[in-house]
């Protein structure tokens, strides 16, 4: 099967640093792919330079057979990918009805629908629709991220560690969420909670300085205790 | 009492004055990162094709016009062909702009002479009203009126706008904005533009007030504008307006009650500021 997204052998530098050395992973549709490793493998400068966020230095970078190399990050994301930084990347000073707008490239009924589904789908966000978005809690602003993202429509939308800093219940809705999500979305998702990755993903790639030194189905890592102990630092 | 509320038109005239550089610059410094110390010379040529136009013409919305117009297009052409190229570099953006200050200082020298030129009130806004003891300028309450519609402007822009919406969420993180699909640099073009098209107004607006223009003017204002976005938090539109009055005020009052204290002032209160608050009284804590 065709993937919608491609990345083979990246190569990405943070100033005179060398993060990425060989990343490779592609995204099949109707697939959610989950990017795992120890803390410092490249993960979150994997999804960066996907958006253009980081300069790629080398490498193929493909969004359905269109290159996305060199390409500023404002057209890479209009060619249809979300991204849901580690940050969320919600802007305080507006409120969230306004963190939405902003995000809309249209104003046409389809995103008119797709918000409706976005407020069905977190009501926190709903009730909180015309407040300050520097007013929302750590899970109300991940909803706000992720909503953001699927106020177009993306072809791929990139998550980075949805779970990080969350309590454990709304870890569980922001679960929910992504399953949802998954339903109509493909879906990368970079993610430190090994319970939330097996949920959600369909497919892995392990990163381990820099590059990928594994892939497979999520339900073969599930079963792996030594692979998980070894690239994940997992103990059972 | 008389002499104190002549004093808050005075200081309110002033604060609009200042305002009206320094919201452009704090938004240019919030916006788009870019320490830009060639903001006074766009006060200082709006203030010069004023008084050039104002001689040709006669017409005091002409000279106004012209000056928006020449700061605007300075604007574009700066950060088109200067800035752009020094985005992210502090050092290089303080040498470039620097730079610009001083050759576009001297071109002035050179287009208009080294002596100051007389710049007069248009007869409508000339003379005062007196009111038993208070006698208030007619073109400082026009000053504060002008301070009062831009500021009302530029908010309306900014919290009415789409535009003011990505002003407003490029402030915290220009790069999240990209990030949604949104060329963020055409932005940074139209606010470096405009808040230099509004530093020449407020350039064409001050030589009437102190009835010359000369070369030294932009930089001694441009420090005030710096001084201002600094105790306002720099990003902050309302920080700008608050800042400005705060200033102009103070400034007025101690000038009158305790002139040895007039020339230092400012730099006081913004030492206070930064010792207090170093993000300034609306700065943003933290720039993600």
């Amino acid at each position: 099967m065709k993937p919608v997204l491609k990345l083979e052998n990246i190569s990405s530098f943070i100033g005179p640093f060398h993060i990425l050395q060989g990343v490779s992973l592609e995204v099949r549709p109707g697939e959610a792919v989950v990017v795992l490793g120890r803390n410092g493998a490249g993960k979150t400068t994997t999804l960066r330079s996907i958006m253009g966020l980081v300069k790629p230095a080398a490498g193929v970078l493909e969004l359905e057979d269109q290159s996305l190399f060199g390409l500023p990050s404002h057209k890479i994301a209009r060619l249809g990918l979300g991204y849901v930084p580690e940050d969320y990347g919600i802007f305080n000073l507006l409120s969230v009805e306004e963190n939405l707008r902003l995000a809309a490239w249209r104003q046409d009924n389809a995103t008119k629908e797709r918000q409706e589904y976005i407020l069905q789908l977190f009501p926190d966000l709903k009730a909180a629709y015309r407040r300050l978005a520097s007013t929302l809690s750590g899970g109300q602003r991940q909803m706000l991220s992720i909503g953001r993202a699927l106020l177009n429509e993306n072809k791929v939308i990139l998550i980075d560690e949805p779970s990080k800093g969350l309590a454990p219940i709304v870890v569980e809705k922001v679960c929910k969420a992504l399953l949802e999500v998954k339903k109509n979305t493909n879906i990368i998702l970079v993610e430190q909670n090994f319970n939330l990755a097996c949920a959600v993903g369909d497919r892995f790639y392990i990163l381990n300085d820099g590059r990928t030194v594994l892939d497979g189905g999520i339900a073969s890592l599930a079963k792996d205790r030594e692979l998980q102990k070894r690239y994940l630092g997992v103990v059972a | 009492m008389d002499v104190f509320v002549m004093l808050l038109v005075n200081g309110l005239a002033e604060g609009a004055l200042i305002f009206l550089m320094a919201a452009g610059l704090s938004v240019i410094l919030g916006l788009m990162g870019i320490v830009n110390f060639s903001h006074g010379t766009m006060f200082l040529w709006g203030g010069y094709v004023s008084v050039w136009m104002y001689t040709k013409t006669g017409s005091f919305s002409l000279s106004l016009l012209l000056a928006m117009v020449v700061g605007f297009l300075m604007g574009l052409i700066f950060e088109r062909f200067f800035i752009r190229p020094v985005y992210g570099k502090v050092t290089a953006q303080i040498l470039i702009t620097l730079g610009l200050m001083i050759v576009f200082t001297e071109l002035v020298r050179v287009l208009w002479g080294p002596t100051p030129l007389a710049a007069v009130r248009p007869p409508h806004l000339a003379g005062t009203w007196v009111m038993g003891s208070i006698i208030i300028s007619k073109y400082r309450v026009f000053l504060i009126v002008i301070g009062i519609v831009v500021a009302l402007g530029i908010h309306a822009l900014i919290t009415r706008t789409r535009i003011g919406m990505i002003i407003r969420a490029g402030v915290q993180s220009p790069e999240m904005v990209q990030a949604l699909g949104i060329d963020i640099r055409r932005y940074f073009s139209l606010v470096f533009a405009g808040g230099a098209a509004l530093a020449a107004v407020g350039g064409a607006l001050y030589v009437p007030l102190v009835g010359s223009v000369w070369s030294g003017m932009g930089i001694s204002n441009q420090v005030l504008a710096f001084i201002v976005v600094v105790i306002g938090g720099m990003g902050s539109f309302i920080g700008s307006a608050v800042g400005s009055i705060f200033l102009g005020l103070t400034g007025a009052l101690v000038a009158w009650y305790f002139p040895p204290a007039a020339g230092v002032v400012s730099v006081l209160l913004m030492a206070l500021v930064l010792a207090f608050r170093p993000t300034g009284l609306f700065g943003l804590a933290v720039k993600s």
